[in-house]
């Protein structure tokens, strides 16, 4: 197997007393799609966030290639540039252009011209059909389009690794199509992605591997096929029922 | 009324409303940077300081302009740091609107949803640029109207300076009031010329409101 792009390493995640994470651990390989499913409030997004230190862990560790993340060290902001995030409500600057959303960070961070920056920035907006609307402010959007801007905008920072924070959550069934769209087709450049959704049938669709967390730990994992269709534990049995209808026996 | 009268006045209200001018304008202008910084030493909890500023927001929102002028200008002197009275114009301008301005702008930044900072630090830019390129331009456009409120505000409260002896518009509607006892016509030209320095101010103001909120963001 490729090498290990991120360790989670026996973390704990806890406000106040309200244990989120309970010594989880996991390994992300370069290149590889992992999805986290699990009932709400199971601590999947929390996961999320910690692998780029928006939330303080209080027990063990995560590194990136070998390198601690820890959100009050010096080197965070170098790290973060690694680590793409996208979040569910699009999180698109309101008061910048398009355009300006996704090179900010490019010019701000990384130093580049904003000729450089513009031209990627185009590229890749072309490359997801929103060229149009580079001169458009976000609220002038819908969401799956301002979905795909979100994305852009992380894409344009070069990560080693994408971050989904449930990106089609707050969207019309029909916007939620063209914002997976552009994550499979992600999938198939083999960028390195971890994806916490809803939406199972993109999750087998997508995932190298699934997750299945709740209360704070991975109970089940394996291949899309093996968690789907033979899932081995009775919790994720149960949670992957509560996804399929049997039809209705109207009442004699 | 009296034409002549308001003409032998008009040079005499002139000097006084640009008094009241330079030391309104002044003041705003300290106002607005001592409310910036104390607004974010508020909203970020920077130690002590946020404890030290909110004594000074609560204290000085909350007790009168014209005692707090009556503090620098008479009571400085007792300890001795005596400061004339225009410049005591200015301080005590600054320092009121400076409570107010920090009030109005820490609401704006609290406007701002915190994932919006997430969103700007998870691309990998640091807290300063975070502040200064996402956040700040967010709360300063909405906390617009509650400025030009501010500026309005203060620059009526510029009619206590007369207490500490500033000839300005106060001032010299209440003198001539003493000396000729034309009472009207120096009330009607106090009235108008409050109205020519407010009114350019709501009204460029409202306009900047408009351009901020909705132009800015694209609607």
């Amino acid at each position: 197997m490729s090498e290990v792009l991120i360790k989670i390493d026996n973390i704990l995640k806890k406000y106040d007393d309200n244990v989120v994470l309970d010594g989880l651990s996991l390994d992300i390989h370069e290149g590889e799609v992992v999805v986290v499913v699990g009932p709400s409030g199971c601590g999947k997004s929390t996961l999320l966030r910690c692998i780029n230190a928006l939330e303080p862990i209080q027990g063990g560790m995560i590194t990136f290639r070998g390198e601690k993340i820890d959100g009050r060290s010096k080197t965070i902001t170098a790290l973060r540039q690694k680590i793409g995030m996208v979040f569910q409500s699009y999180e698109l600057f309101p008061h910048k252009t398009i355009l300006d959303n996704i090179i900010l960070a490019p010019m701000k961070v990384q130093k580049r011209s904003r000729a450089d920056a513009r031209k990627e920035a185009e590229e890749l907006l072309d490359r997801v059909g929103l060229l149009d609307k580079k001169d458009s402010f976000p609220r002038q959007l819908s969401g799956g389009q301002k979905q795909r801007v979100a994305i852009v905008r992380a894409l344009c920072m070069h990560p080693d690794v994408l971050l989904f924070d449930e990106v089609t959550a707050a969207l019309d069934p029909e916007m939620v199509r063209e914002v997976l769209d552009v994550i499979l087709s992600l999938a198939k450049q083999w960028k390195t992605m971890v994806i916490v959704t809803h939406e199972m049938s993109f999750a087998r669709a997508v995932a190298d591997r699934i997750i299945f967390i709740d209360q704070g730990k991975i109970v089940e994992e394996g291949t899309p096929s093996e968690f789907f269709d033979h899932p081995k534990t009775e919790r994720a049995q149960a949670f992957l029922q509560t996804f399929t209808f049997d039809k209705v026996e109207k009442e004699a | 009324m009296n034409w002549e009268v308001i003409q032998s006045y008009l040079p005499l209200y002139e000097k006084a409303a640009l008094l009241t001018l330079k030391i309104g304008w002044l003041g705003i202008a300290f106002s607005i940077i001592l409310g910036f910084v104390c607004a974010i030493i508020r909203h970020y909890k920077i130690p002590v300081l946020h404890r030290i500023v909110g004594i000074y927001i609560e204290l000085f929102r909350n007790t009168p302009l014209l005692i707090q002028l009556f503090f620098l200008y008479f009571g400085l002197p007792k300890i001795g740091i005596a400061i004339d009275a225009e410049f005591c114009g200015v301080l005590g301008l600054a320092l009121l609107g400076g409570a107010y301005m920090a009030e109005s702008f820490r609401s704006g930044l609290e406007s701002i949803e915190p994932i919006q900072t997430e969103s700007a630090l998870s691309l990998g830019m640091s807290r300063t640029q975070t502040i200064w390129h996402v956040i700040l331009p967010q709360a300063i456009s909405s906390s617009v109207p509650a400025f030009v409120a501010n500026i309005v505000f203060l620059l009526k409260e510029t009619s206590v300076f007369s207490a500490i002896s500033l000839m300005d518009l106060m001032f010299t509607a209440k003198d001539l009031i003493g000396l000729y006892s034309k009472t009207i016509e120096c009330l009607a030209m106090l009235v108008i010329f409050y109205l020519i320095i407010l009114l350019p101010v709501s009204i460029v103001g409202s306009i900047v409101e408009k351009k901020l909120r909705f132009a800015g963001f694209g609607e």
